[in-house]
């Protein structure tokens, strides 16, 4: 039985959160997400022309997300360089989870690129990159219809927690663990992003969606606060 | 006159609802969903009778037919040239759209080179394609001076009332100045001249709202150009 | 047309952004720790705007058949598409190969590192260093920012511990045994264009670059490597004014790293 965390947190409560927008200034919109130890960064290019030409779409702009994690950011050994089957899956989920959000559909042939990088990882990485992310589109002036926030949530032992560290991710007594990440949209309530690792009942899951629906809220609050804040600065700096 | 969630000039986020009601247009920066409108920038309210707008701190220039652009050559095929604007798309010019005469089946690389930066005007704006024209006095390409960038919507500041702060500025440096709608400043005189009337502009630039902007940049010029007289002596 | 803007702009001693020829943009600022969770040891360099972190990770495993007794150093660099719109992802393109050769060097060649002290079991088993540079921001001058960020990530490196009977490292609990470090290398870049010579080029000023000297310099004022880039030529009388001046800014870094 999982009774308490291993860093002491309630189990509804989040690790120490931090962002900051405009961080990048060579890029067209960037922001910095860090909660516990993980630490995203991301960047937007775009719209911008979309090269090489055979990809572009004559209806609407592509969404090109790139996730990568540096080489001294895992826990344990180097992480090897280079694209890996898992990095490009989480790509493709980031891609999928803030689409709802953006209309496209004004930049033809355009693309507008994202790029996550891990700077340290304490898992949680793809939900702090979807949230940086979000808040990168947001700070490069990309038209959207809401933000998006992501956190997992998940089982440890039989309790239901959120923000899973780690330890929590390895936890292997009893059932193990199940990781959860999601993404929601602050507005509307609806979930952009949803993956599972690990073993379930069905009612715990929607005990554990219902807990994910407020810590994502707690995340968007965050999101909010650096970029008006941020974006005030920017004012005064003109 | 229903209800407003938030105030003027007030910073708002994307998702942000700003109205209750049907009252409301939004005319930028925000859109309606159902009896709401929500804001789909991160920029700064603006209420103006019924009508709700959002303006953004950063984003890139939307183009429109009839405007001066200054763009620089990044392809060309065998009939066109392809110029970056610092749109989303490149704008196309034809080789039938210059200013000069030029045989079907020439070699485009003559007149106009990769790199090479020209003053033209927006002829069409379809979805996803701009189309250029050079055929108009005044559109050329740029040979030496310097380009520097600005924010698009403080374009109108720059040149002025009917062009009366740009037109101070050429004159008191002795530079030839065009200003593109697209927010691209190319600037040709003496290289300290140059340099002086970009810090004029991004003077402007940071200082837009600001009254007497007119007089702070004739003075600011006026004071460094006798530091610099000093400077060379 | 940039090019000739700032090439006539230098020969009257003038910068756009007003600095001296041979002025480091302010700040010049080093954080150390910035993954301090997950690295054996890493560093942020920013010179103005640009934005450099550095990081190393250590392995132990088999050594150079030729060098038995000594530990491994590599130095890898990435730049990041998300530092410069410029960039585009996938492998280390040439420019990133000799960023991080360059860096390389400057660390290599002044024996900073005693990697004889790296030893574990001689022909077995000895300390591999990974040190990879990732610019996050690319406003001119990655060189300098670059070997800055590496050596200072370095400095901040503490070997984790390893245990010799089961052959295996706990990165969880981190020794408090600093690298063995014998110098600190320094590296300038000196830009030449036309004739006259400027020090932490922006991204335009290296636009109309027309030579570059790379220069490592160790404590002691020994010349530890050089590289010359840019394809015009240079006088012998050039390069010695140039490392005279790499010599003279390299102080200024260096205070930086104390």
């Amino acid at each position: 039985m999982y009774k308490k965390r291993f860093d002491n947190r309630k189990f509804d409560e989040l690790r120490p959160i931090s962002a900051k927008t405009g961080i990048i200034k060579r890029a067209d919109g960037s922001a910095m997400f860090k909660i516990g130890d993980t630490i995203a960064l991301a960047a937007v290019y775009g719209p911008r022309e979309l090269y090489p030409k055979f990809l572009q779409s004559p209806e609407k702009g592509i969404l090109r997300c790139n996730y990568n994690m540096i080489s001294f950011s895992g826990s344990g050994e180097r992480v090897r360089p280079g694209p890996t089957r898992r990095s490009r899956e989480i790509s493709l989920v980031m891609e999928k989870a803030l689409m709802p959000v953006l209309d496209l559909s004004d930049y033809p042939n355009a693309v507008i690129d994202v790029f996550v990088e891990l700077l340290q990882t304490d898992s949680g990485t793809r939900c702090a990159g979807i949230t940086a992310a979000a808040m990168a589109l947001a700070d490069a002036g990309i038209p959207m219809k809401d933000l998006v926030s992501s956190v997992s949530v998940g089982l440890v032992g039989n309790t239901i927690v959120v923000d899973l560290n780690k330890e929590e991710e390895d936890y292997e007594e009893g059932s193990g663990s199940v990781d959860i990440p999601i993404a929601m949209t602050p507005r509307t309530n609806e979930i952009t992003l949803l993956q599972l690792d690990g073993k379930i009942s069905k009612d715990k899951l929607f005990e554990a969606l219902q807990l994910g629906k407020k810590a994502c809220y707690e995340i968007y609050k965050v999101q909010q606060k650096a970029l008006k804040e941020d974006y005030s600065l920017g004012v005064k700096n003109e | 006159m229903g209800d407003l969630l938030v105030k003027d000039k007030e910073v708002v986020v994307p998702g942000q609802e700003l109205a209750f009601s049907m009252d409301y247009l939004p005319t930028g920066g925000a859109f309606r969903e159902n009896d709401k409108i929500i804001s789909s920038q991160l920029g700064l309210v603006s209420i103006n009778g019924r009508l709700i707008k959002v303006i953004p701190l950063k984003g890139k220039y939307i183009p429109k037919k009839n405007d001066i652009v200054i763009g620089k050559i990044v392809n060309m095929s065998f009939s066109n040239w392809f110029v970056d604007i610092g749109c989303p798309n490149e704008a196309v010019l034809s080789f039938v759209n210059t200013s000069e005469y030029i045989d079907k089946g020439a070699d485009l690389a003559q007149y106009y080179s990769f790199g090479d930066l020209i003053a033209a005007k927006i002829n069409k704006v379809t979805r996803g394609t701009i189309d250029l024209t050079m055929k108009e006095p005044g559109l050329k390409k740029l040979v030496s001076g310097k380009i520097i960038n600005v924010t698009s919507s403080k374009v109108p500041r720059i040149i002025g009332k009917q062009g009366s702060m740009i037109t101070m500025i050429k004159e008191m440096l002795n530079c030839r100045m065009m200003v593109g709608q697209n927010g691209r400043v190319w600037i040709q005189g003496m290289p300290e001249d140059e340099l002086l009337a970009s810090k004029a502009i991004k003077m402007i630039e940071e200082n837009a709202h600001m009254e007497g902007l007119t007089d702070k940049v004739k003075g600011f010029i006026e004071n460094e150009k006798k530091k610099l007289g000093v400077k060379n002596v | 047309m940039n090019k000739e803007y700032i090439a006539s702009l230098i020969t009257k001693n003038m910068r756009e952004d007003g600095r001296d020829l041979l002025e480091y943009r302010k700040p010049i600022k080093i954080e150390y720790g910035v993954s301090s969770k997950s690295s054996e040891g890493s560093a942020r360099a920013i010179i103005g705007d640009t934005e450099v972190v550095a990081g190393v990770k250590m392995e132990v495993g088999e050594p150079f058949p030729d060098i038995p007794d000594e530990g491994v150093l590599i130095v890898g660099a990435e730049l990041l598409p998300l530092s410069n719109p410029e960039f585009e992802s996938g492998p280390p393109g040439i420019q990133a190969v000799e960023l991080a050769r360059v860096v390389d060097r400057g660390i290599r060649e002044s024996n900073s590192i005693d990697i004889k002290k790296l030893c574990i079991k001689p022909g077995e088993k000895v300390w591999m260093i990974f040190l990879d540079i990732y610019p996050i921001n690319d406003a001119g001058n990655l060189f300098d920012a670059a070997a800055l960020a590496a050596f200072a990530a370095l400095k901040d490196t503490k070997f984790p511990f390893y245990d010799k009977k089961e052959d295996k490292i706990d990165y969880k609990k981190k020794t408090k045994d600093s690298l063995p470090l014998l110098d600190e290398p320094v590296e300038c870049t000196v830009i030449k264009i036309k004739n006259e010579f400027i020090i932490d080029p922006t991204i335009e000023e290296e636009g109309a670059m027309d030579a570059r000297l790379t220069v490592a310099i160790t404590k002691d004022n020994s010349i530890c490597a050089l590289q010359k880039g840019g394809e015009v030529p240079v006088t012998i009388e050039e390069v010695d004014k140039m490392i005279d001046i790499a010599f003279q800014k390299t102080k200024e870094l260096r205070k930086v790293l104390q």
